[in-house]
């Protein structure tokens, strides 16, 4: 019986696969097994290498992704699941140079704790495989399993000090949201399947182009772009973020911070751009709500913050609404499209550069000052200047103040919104450009602690830095220094669409 | 071909699920919701796989269960490690951090 259902089905061809366009995953992956390998097999001996090979292992994935854009071909595999583009390519780049800094950023906080190097290493780079998968994705199955990837290792990462009290909480919280937001996710994903047929996003969006409203159709957007929500804590789905960045290991809150977030936002644009392109009456209102609330409420509340991880956590609230802001007016028509596309990818990027920064920071401080308090602080220039004039940098970065490189993000983002030309996004211009005064302040303050205060009990012993966070302070400021400067850099590897590659 | 009670079941399971993340203090049973909703995402799956009569839902079920059991196993830790510091699964009690 079971032969003669076997003899029916056609004989099984292998699909062609294009391996070059693999190539980023497949290093990856290969060095993250390399390093649960050499675990098993060196135990404690092999220790002191882990952070370099993980490294390395980042470095050598941006080879295959740098032949990629060299060669500059759209590749389509797996019938439209997986898409090398030029938006794949540099968020994945992204994602790679930010992992790299987070390892330069964990290197010295793992060894130096009771942590566990090797595990915390391979669960990095399953992580950020997971994110640069994702750039690739666009397939429901795809996307959620590459956003599952990355989600995973997170929530353990999160809760990697695993006897304090503080770092269990931020593991638990981040991981019911975050498990929460996917469940969300899915069931919008089900119903989206359902109306359409097909997991491929190219093709949900040639289903759903009729132009017609349809109620569950609009029901799977609105969970979706709530999930996402959770995920790149937007305001009112941003609970979590503030508790887990203050819990969770600060090389682990950068990492946060910075790579799952846009990884949310590179999911997010590209289900927005591809499935939902028709569906722009229902999405953009809702997008222009979250957009507004989380500039308002996160910068409102990071006024009041004492702790700098906290304030970072709420500036970054504030951020995520910058970076919805130009989605909110995205589907007028293919030219404002693409300028919003291009302001989210210009701000990631810069802002990845500004907030890393930050991070290696306050690392570096908490290393004399054991505190990320931000009366901990004070006196700073008089025993650090390197670091304060570092800070200065970025935090001035972030607050938009040019020629550093926060100026030109907001720049873009004010720019699309402008060009959209209607009502939505003038007002969404006038509540960011009103935030963007607010945080103003509290930037400031910081800056205002760490100069012009005296050091508590007049402390002066100097503050060492260890190589590798130099390094990472180096990067930092250099990419926040040179994308405000010649912010043609970021323009030309920002210059991508998502729009009519029909997949 | 009967698709809307394998749906309205789906919506029940759903809604139950959302109301048992929401409202249970007990960490295991939160863990129990979230895999409510997930089933009520695998039953969609499968009832519109079929209607559609195609296999992407079959897969894409097959993808979420095997996942959801990644998920659930690091979940049951994460609730492990909080019985272990605090002899509670009580998640009302998980408040250290505020503001």
């Amino acid at each position: 019986m079971s032969l003669s259902i076997l003899a029916q089905v056609a004989p099984f061809e292998r699909p062609a696969i294009d391996w070059h366009a693999l190539a980023p995953e497949i290093v990856l992956l290969s060095f993250g097994a390399l390093l649960t390998l050499l675990d098993v097999i060196f135990l404690e001996r092999g220790r002191k290498y882990t952070s370099t090979i993980a490294g390395i292992g980042l470095l050598a994935t941006l080879i295959p992704v740098i032949t990629l854009a060299i060669d500059g071909q759209d590749r389509v595999l797996f019938n439209g699941a997986f898409v090398v583009d030029n938006f794949s390519l540099i968020m994945k780049a992204l994602f790679l140079l930010s992992g790299y800094v987070v390892v330069l950023l964990s290197t010295n906080y793992i060894a130096e704790g009771d942590y566990w190097e090797n595990e915390y290493y391979s669960l990095l780079l399953a992580s950020i495989l997971g994110m640069v998968a994702i750039s690739s994705a666009r397939d429901l199955i795809t996307i959620f399993v590459a956003f599952e990837l990355l989600s995973i290792p997170a929530y353990l990462m999160a809760a990697w000090r695993k006897r304090d009290l503080k770092s269990n909480e931020a593991g638990l919280k981040y991981y019911l949201m975050g498990v929460f937001a996917s469940s969300i996710m899915l069931y919008g994903m089900s119903l989206l399947y359902g109306l359409s047929g097909s997991t491929i996003l190219a093709e949900i969006g040639e289903a759903a182009s009729d132009g017609q409203s349809n109620s569950v159709l609009s029901l799977a957007v609105v969970f979706i772009v709530a999930g996402f929500a959770f995920k790149v804590s937007a305001v009112p789905f941003h609970t979590w973020a503030p508790d887990t960045y203050e819990g969770a290991p600060t090389p682990v809150t950068a990492f946060f911070a910075v790579a799952a977030k846009a990884a949310g936002f590179v999911a997010l644009v590209q289900i927005l751009f591809v499935a939902f392109w028709q569906q722009a009456d229902v999405y953009e209102p809702l997008i222009w709500i979250l957009a507004a609330a989380s500039m308002t409420v996160g910068n409102l509340i990071a006024l009041r913050q004492t702790n700098m991880v906290r304030l970072v956590a709420y500036s970054g609230v504030a951020s995520a609404g910058y970076i919805l802001a130009p989605l909110a007016v995205a589907g007028g028509s293919a030219g404002v499209g693409d300028e919003a596309l291009r302001a989210v990818v210009t701000y990631l990027v810069i802002y990845a550069a500004m907030n890393l920064g930050v991070f290696a920071v306050v690392l570096a401080i908490a290393r004399k000052t054991k505190s990320a308090e931000i009366s901990s602080y004070s006196g700073l220039f008089h025993y650090a200047p390197g670091l304060t004039a570092a800070m200065t940098v970025f935090l001035m970065a972030l607050a938009g103040i040019p020629p550093l490189g926060g100026w030109y993000a907001k720049f873009v983002v004010f720019r699309a919104l402008i060009n959209a030309d209607t009502f939505g996004g003038y007002s969404l211009a006038i509540v960011a450009a009103v935030n963007s005064v607010v945080a103003l302040y509290y930037y400031l303050s910081v800056l205002r602690t760490m100069w012009a205060d005296d050091a508590p009990d007049g402390d002066l012993t100097p503050l060492r830095v260890p190589p590798s966070l130099i390094g990472a302070l180096g990067l930092t400021v250099f990419a926040t220094l040179a994308f405000g400067v010649w912010p043609r850099i970021v323009d030309t590897v920002s210059d991508v669409t998502l729009l009519g590659l029909g997949g | 071909m009967l698709l809307n009670q394998f749906l309205l079941l789906s919506a029940l399971l759903f809604a139950m699920g959302v109301y048992g993340v929401l409202t249970r203090r007990n960490g295991v049973l939160v863990l129990m919701s979230v895999e409510l909703i997930l089933n009520a995402v695998n039953i969609n799956l499968v009832a519109f796989g079929a209607f559609q009569d195609n296999v992407q839902g079959d897969v894409f079920a097959i993808f979420v269960i095997a996942v959801a059991a990644a998920e659930v196993g690091v979940g049951l830790a994460m609730v492990l490690l909080m019985y272990r510091n605090r002899r509670s699964i009580d998640f009302t009690e998980v408040d250290l951090m505020k503001g």
